[in-house]
């Protein structure tokens, strides 16, 4: 093994994580906001990356499709949350079966929109290509995503921890009822968590379109990667996403490129392991 | 006012029909043919197609065959075995057709099997190309109008030896038995001409980042033989480029790998690649540009090898109707034509069947390039008159294993 495939492959497990990151922080905020298991939140992804597709078959613009397929699928979680999810507040199962609900519905009106081929979003020139560093060559569209999910991140993280609204976020997240005791309006609170998840979500899945491509299946193919990454982190914990991301993304990575007749161990062991010494995940609370 | 109108309209419309005198039809009761495939999940689309294929052969002929109708009743198997099945018995027990057809993956294939040979129903495959169906483990009322994996491969081998220099090669492929068939099938016969399989990578079906792999392929290799199907065909390009390997190491492919049901969403990535299948859109023959044409008027996309598979199976299923003068009740008679069949003329060439219900027919070697700014399958050379067995005596074959992931072993790979 030689110093470049360590750089190189460390180099693409960060840029899957990167990728996840966008999926999974939106995951876990929701979770620890609203105490609801998602499981249409792969369909955002899906959704997002669809629309952003149109928009730049129209366009030719790549962030007005990014931006335009978070806007609208932001739009459909606050539909959602409003109109279906507070219904059934406090009763976790009806809300993921409600969630499983939409999810087929939302599989099946993609496939009426936009068919079964599969398509690859298409990049402008300036993400096209790679960046050679001596016999090293990084494809720029990885260093993009890398570089949104920190941006991302960095506004995530100042959002949560040095704002108002952040703070608000935070006490829903440790005592939702306390909350609404002193003042706070938990149901807004949720709403524009909701939103914010699905916006992440519907990003991640543009960004993603470039990368994965955009095909029937991806919805339930990405999800259960979100899972992982939220449980080895910490459900309702932003670093937690963080740090889950970027370690699926490494072990997924290193795993497949080593050892790859173990890629599903090397993914889900460290999972189990997690589970079992701590069971609230590297960064929850219990 | 307007409701009386309206009502009329009604009326008219759907009482007029039934006292219309009936269309002058066809002799006795129709020949029903059921058809299977997936036409929701994440295989709809190629289900889609391969219908489109069908409904547009039996437009073709105004379902009508040896005076009397066709009538073609589709089921979804959602691409799952166990609902394959439950649909087949539907179709046979409850509808009575005649005839069973249809079907893509290799699992649905093989789990229908023992129920097509115990209701003792004629079958065709028209896409599901699991090599053991027509060879180890033949099936007696199953012909096959498609083909067997490796099929194209052996003769793929062969060009491969004698017109490039490439001796050592690297494959990578889907880890499962289409993935294996394919593999195997190119590397016995590149073997055996004095080539080398010096690396064999096999991917998970569910990758998403195919960078963990490509990084691992050996740079001295002289080229690269990829197998990939649908959406990760499509990620493979697009990544093999990505990591600086496109132009570098030259690629070589199973026929899926640049199939027209994802070459056109491909971009240059896919330029220069050579494959092996046993059609092309690019075919330039009368029959085929009739199909093709008529098949993008129909279907608003081109043509793939799925949706011609269904329509030259449509073509034989009929052929065989006609040979036993319409008599489609007469299950033994039906199916021993449906294993006579030859037509010299369809859309993918000549077809014949061999012994063992396989057809025996072209082999198109294609390079992927682009014309009047659109991807294409172009035919560099073709090897007439393939069989199942390549150029081995049936009983020879018969007696190695099917190709596996293991097998053959792979003697270079250190």
């Amino acid at each position: 093994m030689t110093v470049e495939f360590w750089i190189v492959q460390t180099f693409n497990g960060l840029s899957y994580g990167a990728l996840l990151f966008l999926l999974a922080s939106g995951l876990s905020l929701i979770f620890g906001v609203m105490r609801i298991v998602n499981l249409a939140h792969g369909s955002y992804f899906l959704l997002g990356g669809y629309i952003a597709l149109s928009v730049i078959w129209r366009t030719s613009t790549f962030p007005l499709a990014l931006l335009a397929g978070a806007v609208a699928i932001a739009l459909v979680g606050i539909g959602m949350e409003r109109l279906f999810l507070r219904r059934l507040a406090g009763q976790t199962l009806g809300q993921v079966l409600m969630t499983v609900g939409f999810a087929l519905i939302f599989q099946d009106l993609a496939l009426l929109i936009w068919g079964g081929d599969p398509y690859s979003l298409p990049l402008p020139s300036w993400l096209q290509g790679v960046v050679t560093a001596g016999a090293l060559r990084f494809p720029k569209y990885r260093i993009f995503i890398m570089a949104v999910a920190v941006v991302i991140g960095a506004l995530l993280w100042l959002a949560l921890d040095r704002t108002r609204v952040g703070a608000m976020i935070r006490a829903a997240v440790d005592d939702a009822e306390m909350a609404q005791g002193v003042g706070i309006r938990v149901p807004t609170v949720s709403l524009g968590v909701f939103a914010l998840g699905a916006l992440l979500a519907a990003l991640g899945g543009g960004i993603g379109g470039g990368f994965l491509g955009v095909y029937p299946g991806l919805d339930f193919e990405i999800l259960p990667y979100a899972f992982v990454v939220i449980i080895v982190g910490g459900l309702g914990s932003l670093p937690g996403a963080m740090v889950g991301s970027l370690l699926v993304g490494l072990l997924d990575n290193f795993g497949k490129a080593l050892f790859p007749e173990l890629a599903y161990f090397t993914l889900f062991a460290p999972m189990a392991l997690i589970l079992a010494l701590r069971p609230t995940g590297l960064f929850g609370r219990t | 006012m307007r409701t009386r109108a309206f009502t009329v309209l009604l009326l008219a419309t759907f009482v007029a029909p039934l006292l219309a005198p009936p269309a002058p039809a066809a002799q006795g009761a129709p020949i029903k043919i059921g058809f299977l495939a997936p036409l929701t999940g994440p295989f709809a689309q190629i289900g889609k197609d391969m219908v489109n294929g069908t409904e547009l052969f039996l437009d073709e002929i105004k379902r009508e065959v040896a005076g009397r109708k066709v009538e073609l009743i589709v089921e979804d198997t959602e691409g799952q075995p166990s609902t394959a099945l439950n649909k087949s018995r539907k179709l046979v027990e409850q509808d009575k057709v005649h005839l069973l057809t249809g079907g893509l993956l290799a699992n649905v294939g093989y789990a229908l099997q023992p129920f097509i040979d115990g209701a003792q129903i004629p079958a065709t495959y028209p896409v599901i190309a699991a090599d053991d169906i027509t060879q180890r483990k033949p099936a007696k009322w199953i012909v096959r109008t498609g083909w067997t994996t490796s099929q194209p491969m052996h003769p793929f081998a062969d060009w491969v030896l004698k017109n490039t220099k490439y001796k050592k090669i690297t494959t990578i492929g889907m880890d499962y038995a289409f993935g294996y068939e394919t593999v195997g099938g190119f590397q016995r016969v590149f073997e055996e001409g004095g080539g080398q399989i010096v690396q064999k990578i096999w991917t998970p079906l569910n990758t998403n980042d195919f960078a963990p792999f490509l990084s691992q392929i050996k740079r001295d290799s002289d080229a690269v033989l990829a197998l990939f199907v649908g959406r990760l065909a499509l990620q493979f390009m697009k990544q093999y480029e990505e990591a600086g390997l496109h132009g570098k190491l030259p690629l070589l492919g199973g026929g899926t790998t640049t199939d027209e049901s994802v070459l056109p969403q491909m971009g240059d990535e896919a330029l220069g690649t050579l494959t092996a299948l046993h059609y092309s859109q690019a075919i330039d023959s009368p029959a085929n540009q009739k199909f093709a044409r008529a098949f993008e008027a129909r279907a608003g996309k081109i043509a793939s090898y799925y949706s011609e598979a269904t329509y030259t199976n449509m073509r034989w299923i009929t052929e065989a109707i006609k040979a036993v003068g319409g008599k489609a009740e007469d299950r033994a008679a039906l199916l021993a034509a449906l294993r006579k069949v030859d037509i010299k003329d369809t859309a993918r060439g000549p077809l014949s069947v061999d012994a063992h219900g396989n057809p025996v027919q072209t082999i198109y070697i294609r390079k992927v390039e682009r014309v009047g700014g659109k991807l294409q399958n172009t035919v560099i050379t073709s090897y007439p008159a393939v069989s199942q067995f390549w150029k081995y005596k049936a009983e020879d074959y018969l007696k190695q294993p099917l190709y596996a992931r293991e097998y053959p072993p792979c003697k270079a790979c250190q």
